[in-house]
């Protein structure tokens, strides 16, 4: 039956070509189909038929379309009947068409009579007509040709509409209505709207009319004229029914008007208690001409909400939103539904770890929303939604009245005061035109504004980073009065801290800022000081406000408990010690000052920790010459600010008489420059024997370099510190000469080096240690040293170490003779001789030894040279000695060295340097400069 | 000779279309509507093919009295539908083949421009028939979706019915006047 498209295709080509008088091709074409059909009926049954259903059910639309075009001609379809032209045509018509040919003249039906019968009358038309109409239909249905019989079905519902009937006509419209929007074709959409709009009109349908004409007349494919008359018409609905109050009509409002963006003052949406919020909407009108809305109103949903961050004035000044504009999608017509109704894939990375090791175990995306990706689409919800827009009721609501909307985007300006503190979301948008209400019925996305209520807030910190003690530092107070009035007489109360002043100018002043951070006014501060507590009377300012001043505060400097590190440098190695200090304390020592304020609007006091930091850092030296001694203080900077540094002094708190400290410091006033160190030094003498441990006092005055006059006088830095053990002991000399005949040593040939210990002083207070031992009022004290060459200049040939027992008498002397043999050539520094004080094992107590532990674990490698320096060595009570360290090398305590206190033992040949020549027959010549 | 030619979504919303004369514009958009049932329907019958052996033209869909339709979907099921005069004998299935093959071509270009957001409605350049001829005459320079589709599709005004040639064989039941 794949010839049914062909021979429609003939049929209409054939009759494109011939001139005949209006109606008798239709005649044709109706009669040729319908006898096709009858043939095929004829030869085919059922089954057959049916199954082709397909290829015929096109003639059978094509013989309804001619059907009813010839009744449009003939005057069928109109409501009073053909009228006498509409007669004459059809007349002409009939005649036309001849006798019916022989071979169907006698059957009871045949397409001639059904063509004759059907235009004869108005009744047996519309019941051709309609058995026509209704089998194509029911055919196109079956195959499921569901476009085809919407389209019929439209013009079915075209002949009710005619006939006055159009409560049939309504369910094809409706049919056909929804298959256009569900598919998005807007022509045959507004075309159908249009029909519809008429029918529901003739059926007195006001809500459904009303709506669909809001659709219309915001229809862009309609003309202006059009989508005018249907504005009217709702328009003059409005106005005939305000006399009778009570009954709303409420159509959804994306017809009427589309709402295009939001904006809040203030811009974060967030307003105190009391406060103004003021919500700007633009909407954007669809109606072709202004229209006047008597009210405006967004029903707004308010809830306490249990997290308050969000009402502080923190989140206030840190949350500022760019803007505030909250934009909506434009809502484009409802179509193409498929796409445009789905939300887009909200995407995540999502990465599992295991719990064990957090190795990654797994990785993947997820989709957050498939709840509404996957939702079955449900074919039966009507796309235009007219039932499920709800009027909602609520408490809150914000109203705007008597707008006049025009054409395009509108502003529309909601004002409101804040009451209850909480969050209140937008729920519905409306606008009223008389009993016509057009509903939002969901503003999406989400809106909110929040109301907060804060609790007055004082804020005190440092305006620099840090605070420097000693010196006049500002400080911020900030108040934030929240939903407390600050009255004219209320001050805060400073309960003063002896360690910290404030200090009370003439001239403070406070400024007031407003919630926004804009200069209210500025007003005078009075500071009242008594000797406990400093009273500050705040100015006027209204709740949720600022209160902004500075006040200058001056902690007095004092060394900081630990004090400079007493770092006795000895002459032996002063560089190395002294980069080791200066690596670990480059951070400031601080200290604590806690204030405690009372405030007006609270019982309880605040209590607030000023942390100040000292600039500078102490660090002493002692320094000998020989038997004289030096004390040598260094301050170092450690803030980023110059200071001016005046009247050094160094005074020894034991009072005692016979010491003197003889400064030797040319300028009265240094500066110190940021992070830069300042040096001050004192010769120190005595006239008798002086006591084991000096007590000083080190105290200078600064102020900073920047400022020439201070209003207050500041405190000296003053730092106190101990000297211990000053007092030179023992002379170290030691002295390298080349071997005999020889003008100058030689690399690699032995040269002698020569020490000499010298005692330099008798008895003293110091000696009296377990190293001294007695024997016929003569006193001898146990000493060893060891010489020692870090750079390897020098190899020592045989002992390096050894045991002296030194007699404590003034200049006993004790020589020691030793070879070396020089490594390079050129000036090489001599070794290093270190002394140490040899302690006997018996004398040790348990606590003395944890304290000196790290001599014992050194002393294992002494130990040997020990042990060989006393089998030759003229040492008494070597027995003892002996024995501890020969065979019970662990476990038992065994003889201790300690080191001599660097004041003790001054090196006299620091510093010399011997002059080494190369060797004749070296073949490398090493030169060693240093 | 196309008097409509239409591109339509995988979900049947139009993302083009495009008659002329406009007057009779809503006559087509119902038209290419409803012929959706016959493509719908041939893809269906075709549905198990292979891709690389189906037959993206699908042919004449069905004839009306004055035009005829025919219908191509692509592998992605957008549809072309193109309505043409049915006067107009001249036009064999190759060259509408051909037409709707350059017209898959001008639908690939707009594609794979990376400012087109696929499903989005084409967008013309062209906003009234008079500028259709100039356009043509513009050339290819021009590359414009619409240009393109009328070029393709050989525009020209519809031929009135009434200056076919007369004296045709007609066959069917007899007529007296």
């Amino acid at each position: 039956m794949s010839w049914m498209p062909c021979f429609l295709s003939m049929l209409s080509t054939l009759v494109l070509g011939v001139s005949v008088p209006p109606g008798a091709l239709d005649c044709w074409v109706f009669l040729s189909c319908l006898e096709v059909l009858q043939r095929i009926e004829g030869c085919c049954d059922r089954a057959q038929i049916d199954s082709n259903i397909a290829h015929t059910v096109g003639l059978w639309s094509y013989a309804t379309e001619k059907l009813k075009s010839l009744g449009y001609l003939c005057g069928l379809v109109s409501e009073k009947g053909p009228n006498s032209e509409d007669l004459n045509r059809t007349v002409d018509l009939l005649a036309g068409l001849g006798a019916e040919r022989p071979e169907t003249a006698n059957t009871a039906q045949s397409p001639y009579k059904k063509l004759k019968e059907a235009l004869s009358s108005v009744e047996a038309f519309e019941k051709h007509y309609l058995d026509l109409s209704h089998a194509t239909i029911e055919m196109y249905t079956s195959i499921g040709r569901i476009r085809s019989a919407k389209f019929v079905g439209k013009d079915l519902a075209e002949f009710y509409m005619r006939k006055k009937s159009p409560q049939k006509a309504e369910v094809y419209l409706q049919g056909a209505l929804k298959n256009y929007l569900a598919e998005g074709w807007a022509l045959p959409l507004t075309h159908t709207r249009k029909q519809l709009a008429e029918c529901q009109k003739h059926l007195g349908q006001i809500e459904n009319y009303l709506q669909t004409s809001s659709l219309l007349a915001g229809d862009r494919h309609l003309t202006e004229d059009e989508r005018e008359h249907f504005c009217r018409e709702i328009l003059s609905f409005a106005r005939r029914q305000t006399g009778s109050p009570g009954h709303k009509i409420v159509l959804p409002m994306h017809s009427f008007a589309q709402l295009r963006d939001l904006h809040f003052t203030p811009s974060n949406a967030v307003v105190h208690v009391g406060g103004v919020v003021s919500v700007e909407i633009t909407v954007c009108s669809q109606m072709p001409v202004p229209v006047p809305v008597e009210q405006v109103a967004i029903n707004v949903h308010f809830s306490i909400e249990q997290n308050s961050y969000r009402k502080t004035a923190e989140w206030l000044t840190r949350h500022k939103t760019a803007n505030g504009m909250v934009s909506f999608p434009a809502e484009t017509s409802p179509f193409p539904t498929s796409r445009n109704s789905l939300p887009a894939l909200e995407l995540y990375e999502m990465l599992e770890r295991s719990p064990s090791d957090n190795s990654l175990n797994t990785t993947g995306i997820i989709c957050k929303n498939v709840h509404m990706l996957l939702r079955r689409q449900e074919s039966g919800a009507s796309l235009e939604t007219s039932a499920g827009v709800t009027l909602e009721d609520g408490a809150h609501v914000l109203k705007c009245t008597d707008v006049t909307l025009e054409p395009g985007p509108n502003t529309i300006t909601f004002q409101t005061q804040a009451k209850e503190p909480g969050t209140y979301t937008l729920r519905q948008l409306c606008a009223s035109v008389g009993p016509v209400w057009f509903v939002l019925p969901h503003i999406y996305p989400l809106v909110q504004y929040d109301v907060y209520s804060q609790e007055p807030q004082l804020h005190v910190e440092p305006l620099a980073d840090s605070l420097l003690a000693g010196i006049p530092q500002k400080v911020k107070f900030t108040i934030t009065t929240g939903h407390y009035t600050v009255k004219n007489g209320d001050s805060l109360q400073l309960s003063n801290v002896e360690a910290m002043l404030i200090l009370c100018h003439e001239e403070n002043r406070a400024v007031i800022y407003s919630n926004t951070r804009e200069k209210a006014s500025d007003a005078s501060l009075r500071v009242q000081s008594s000797d406990k507590v400093t009273s500050i009377s705040l100015p006027a300012a209204p709740a949720y406000h600022v209160i902004e001043f500075e006040l200058e505060v001056l902690s007095l400097p004092s060394a900081p408990a630990a004090g400079g590190e007493s770092i006795g440098l000895g002459m032996t190695e002063p560089h190395g010690k002294h980069e080791d200090t200066q690596k670990a304390g480059q951070r400031m020592a601080t200290m604590d000052h806690k204030v405690s304020i009372d405030c007006p609007w609270s019982i309880y006091s605040t209590v607030i920790a000023l942390t100040f930091s000292m600039p500078f850092r102490t660090t002493h030296s002692l320094l000998s010459a020989g038997t004289r001694k030096y004390v040598q203080v260094c301050v170092q900077n450690l803030s980023e600010l110059d200071f001016q540094l005046s009247d050094s002094h160094l005074v020894d708190t034991g009072e005692s008489t016979d010491l003197q400290l003889i400064p030797l410091n040319t300028e009265s006033e240094q500066r110190a420059h940021s992070r830069q160190a300042v040096f001050f030094v004192w010769e120190l003498k005595w006239t008798r024997e002086p006591p084991p441990s000096l007590h000083c006092r080190f105290s200078v005055g600064f102020c900073p370099a920047s400022e020439e006059r201070l209003s207050v006088s500041l405190k000296p830095y003053t730092c106190e510190f101990q000297v211990e053990n000053f007092f030179t002991l023992y002379n170290v000399k030691a002295e390298i000469s080349p071997p005999p005949g020889v003008e100058h040593c030689r690399t690699g040939a032995l040269c002698s080096l020569e020490v000499s210990i010298t005692r330099l002083s008798d008895l003293l207070e110091v000696d009296k240690d377990e190293a001294l031992t007695e024997s016929d009022e003569y006193f001898s004290t146990k000493l060893m040293y060891e010489v020692v060459d870090n750079s390897s200049n020098w190899a020592v040939c045989g002992k390096s170490s050894g045991v002296i027992s030194m007699p404590v008498a003034a200049q006993a002397t004790h020589r020691v003779h030793m070879e070396v043999m020089p490594l390079f050539a050129g000036y090489l520094p001599l070794p290093d001789v270190r002394l140490f004080k040899y302690l006997p094992h018996h004398s040790a107590h348990s606590s003395q030894l944890d304290a000196d532990s790290w001599i014992e674990n050194d002393s294992l490698s002494v130990d040997k040279h020990v042990d060989d320096q006393l089998d030759g060595g003229s040492v008494q009570s070597r027995g003892s000695v002996r024995t501890a360290a020969g065979s019970e090398h662990k476990g038992l305590p065994m003889p201790r060295l300690r080191a001599l206190p660097p004041g003790q033992a001054f090196n006299a040949s620091a510093g010399t340097q011997v002059l080494v020549i190369p060797s004749r027959d070296d073949h490398v010549l090493e030169v060693s400069v240093t | 000779m196309a008097v409509c030619v239409a591109v339509i979504a995988k979900e049947n919303y139009p993302l083009y279309i495009r008659s002329v004369p406009a007057e009779n514009e809503l006559k087509f958009h119902y038209m290419v509507h409803t012929s959706l049932d016959v493509v719908d329907e041939k893809i269906s019958a075709m549905g198990k093919a292979l891709v690389d052996q189906r037959e993206l033209y699908l042919g004449l869909l069905y004839p009306t009295e004055d035009y005829k339709v025919y219908g191509y979907v692509t592998n992605s099921k957008v549809k072309f539908v193109m309505v043409v005069d049915s006067s107009n004998t001249a036009l064999r299935d190759n060259e509408i083949r051909s037409m709707f093959r350059k017209l898959h071509n001008s639908y690939t270009d707009v594609m794979c421009n990376p400012f087109y957001n696929p499903g989005d409605r084409i967008q013309s350049s062209l906003q009234i028939n008079t500028d259709l001829t100039s356009a043509c005459h513009r050339g290819a320079s021009q590359r414009s979706f619409h240009v393109r589709v009328f070029q393709t599709c050989s525009w020209e005004l519809p031929v009135s019915p009434h200056t076919a040639p007369e004296g045709l064989l007609v066959a069917g039941p007899s007529m007296a006047w």
